[in-house]
């Protein structure tokens, strides 16, 4: 088992006029898991490529281990990569797809047999050493290429949006599985993906990507409960975005709702929006202690099996949402009633507004 | 749908067949083994008399020379192509195509013009010193193969690319950071993926080659004849039974010759995709 730490040291990668990737810093720990997380566009895949060594940075360095590869090509780099549509090598058996990388490094023999008949059982393929890869499902396809990706033991594994292509269920299924190989193999692994789910699901860290540069990283907590910016806070999860006037004596109310707030650290009323998550609002009787509460009109209830979605209009015309877990004694609320709303003033994160 | 509800779609296409394939090929086969009885001397001709099998020997050596030819010089150029931004790509293309416009007498022709005794080969040869005699290039079996070569090679540039831009590139890309250096990844994955469709290429190539009539009319000497020019020389004289039995023997050389080109395709395809090259 081999495993490398790995860092980014202000890459910055242009093609022509167009900054893909802007003075990119990241330090990754031996054996940490860290995801790439973005919309089309943020920089995630470029900065994935530049590691692979698909393309090159224009500037900066990108270290694995201890030395410095941006003047290698990527056989010399040591990494196991998995591709977004598993790339496996349509004339090859599973056996010789997931045999290839020894094969380049010299193994061979018993010794080839054994180890990739090994890797086949850890991905449960075992049995499909002799099929070619058309005969596989898709989930079956991303296990072989799993395999294919490790069996050399490489420091770092590379996984470029590698669950996209599969249906919803099978996707979830995989993600468990990959937490497990993980664990298994212990690996470093850079994971680019979009699904801001898939990313809290299997990261010790999150890089939320925007415009070639990092927004916020973090543990899947911290970026979700404390986001820094509008762009983070919108982008994981669903959230409530109030706007913020000030008030006496350091309080501020909250524009729409009528509500005084005790001192909120780090805002000022230009560029700070009040971030509250919907499980964090939830009915309250009249003015509980601690509680910031406000009347409030249900306008759509979205029914949802082990949670509901409440919108809501508040008597001041903000519209907001919320949701209910269905904890014991909790009862379904019905559209148009009156009810009072109200929200921990610690759960409430003050953010940087968007510019933009 | 039902498969008997479409059948009908399948009736031009048959009809077309019936009509200009099969038809005549039946009659090509029917007059060269009745002339007017039933008799085999026509086949006993070809077989006893070494001048016809000679013609038969060459037009399949060349005709494989000149797939063999094409293959190796259009891979490369699809390769190429391939790599190419996809604007110039589209352009190349359309270069590569502009010759196939022309008709293949007119391009038969332009060799004559290249390499006759006060061609352009002979003119730039004497300009620059290199001899003082012209040399003798038309009526030789390489003006034959140079032109053969120049006319069939779009064809296998053309197929040889459509094999290539089905490669998907991540395919190269996972061989590399898998630990393939660029030749290897060539070896390993880009050539047995390419290897179909310029096996392909390759029969195609040959198969248009063995029918080949003007250019070895025009461009070869008396050595260079091949089937197809004897069928001509026999039609000419009226001897249409043994024409016949002359297609019959190119129609079968050409089939038997594809079945056997596949078969070594095969055999090489398994070979390679086995432990690679």
């Amino acid at each position: 088992m081999s495993v490398a730490d790995l860092s980014f040291n202000q890459v910055t990668k242009r093609f022509g006029k167009v900054v893909a990737l802007d003075k990119f810093d990241l330090d990754v720990a031996p054996g940490e898991f860290v995801t790439f997380l973005g919309p089309s566009g943020s920089g995630k895949t470029t900065a994935l490529n530049i590691l692979a060594g698909f393309a090159a940075a224009t500037e900066g360095d990108v270290r694995i281990g201890d030395r410095s590869v941006v003047n290698l090509p990527p056989e010399k780099r040591n990494v196991g990569m998995v591709f977004q549509s598993y790339s496996l090598f349509p004339h090859l058996t599973v056996f010789e797809n997931v045999a290839f990388p020894l094969r380049l490094r010299g193994t061979r023999g018993a010794a080839l047999t054994a180890r990739v008949i090994a890797a086949l059982e850890m991905v449960h393929l075992g049995d499909y050493a002799a099929r070619m890869p058309s005969e596989l499902s898709g989930g079956q396809r991303q296990r072989v290429a799993f395999a294919r990706a490790v069996i050399f033991d490489p420091p770092v594994l590379l996984m470029d949006e590698p669950l996209s292509a599969l249906d919803l269920k099978l996707r979830e299924q995989m993600q468990l599985e990959i937490k497990r190989f993980h664990a298994q193999i212990g690996c470093t692994i850079i994971f680019v993906t979009h699904d801001q789910g898939e990313a809290l699901t299997l990261s010790d860290r999150v890089a939320v990507m925007r415009d070639g540069q990092i927004a916020q990283v973090g543990s899947p907590q911290e970026i979700y409960d404390r986001p820094n910016s509008q762009y983070v806070a919108e982008f994981i999860g669903r959230t409530n975005l109030f706007r913020l006037n000030a008030g006496q004596g350091g309080t501020w109310t909250i524009d729409g709702l009528g509500v005084t707030m005790p001192p909120v650290r780090g805002a000022n009323a230009t560029n700070t929006l009040l971030s509250v998550r919907p499980e964090k609002i939830r009915p309250v009787d009249s003015d509980e202690a601690g509680q910031v509460s406000f009347d409030a009109r249900l306008t759509q209830v979205i029914f949802q099996g082990d949670h509901v979605q409440y919108e809501a209009v508040s008597s001041g015309g903000s519209p907001l949402y919320f949701q209910d877990y269905r904890g014991p004694g909790t009862h379904l609320m019905k559209r148009g009633e009156q009810i009072r709303l109200g929200f921990d003033p610690g759960d409430a994160v003050p953010v940087a507004r968007d510019v933009a | 749908m039902k498969f008997r509800q479409i059948l009908w779609l399948f009736l031009p296409a048959t009809l077309l067949l019936v009509a200009f394939i099969a038809a005549p090929s039946f009659d090509l086969f029917r007059a060269s083994v009745f002339d007017p009885d039933f008799t085999t001397e026509h086949f006993e001709r070809l077989i006893n008399r070494s001048v016809y099998l000679d013609v038969m020997w060459r037009t399949i050596r060349v005709s494989l020379t000149v797939a063999v030819l094409c293959t190796l010089i259009g891979y490369p150029v699809a390769f190429f192509i391939n790599l190419q931004p996809r604007r110039r790509q589209t352009l190349l293309l359309f270069l590569i195509l502009i010759p196939m416009w022309m008709s293949i007498l007119i391009r038969t022709y332009a060799w004559i013009v290249i390499l006759g005794r006060d061609g352009l080969v002979n003119q730039m040869l004497a300009m620059l010193g290199l001899a003082t005699e012209p040399m003798q290039m038309l009526y030789t079996s390489g003006a034959v193969l140079a032109a053969m070569v120049q006319i069939l090679l779009p064809i296998q540039i053309l197929t040889c690319y459509a094999a290539m831009t089905e490669i998907d590139f991540d395919l190269i890309r996972a061989a590399r950071v898998l630990g393939a250096r660029p030749r290897q990844a060539l070896a390993r994955v880009f050539l047995p993926l390419s290897l179909d469709g310029t096996l392909t290429g390759l029969v195609i190539v040959f198969m248009l080659s063995m029918g080949f009539f003007i250019t070895p009319a025009l461009l070869g000497g008396r050595q260079d004849t091949m089937i197809a020019n004897l069928i001509e020389f026999q039609v000419q004289r009226l001897n249409w039974s043994f024409a016949a039995a002359l297609g019959v023997v190119l129609l079968v050389l050409t089939v038997g010759m594809i079945v056997a080109l596949r078969g070594a395709g095969k055999l090489l395809a398994r070979r390679v995709l086995k432990g690679g090259l």
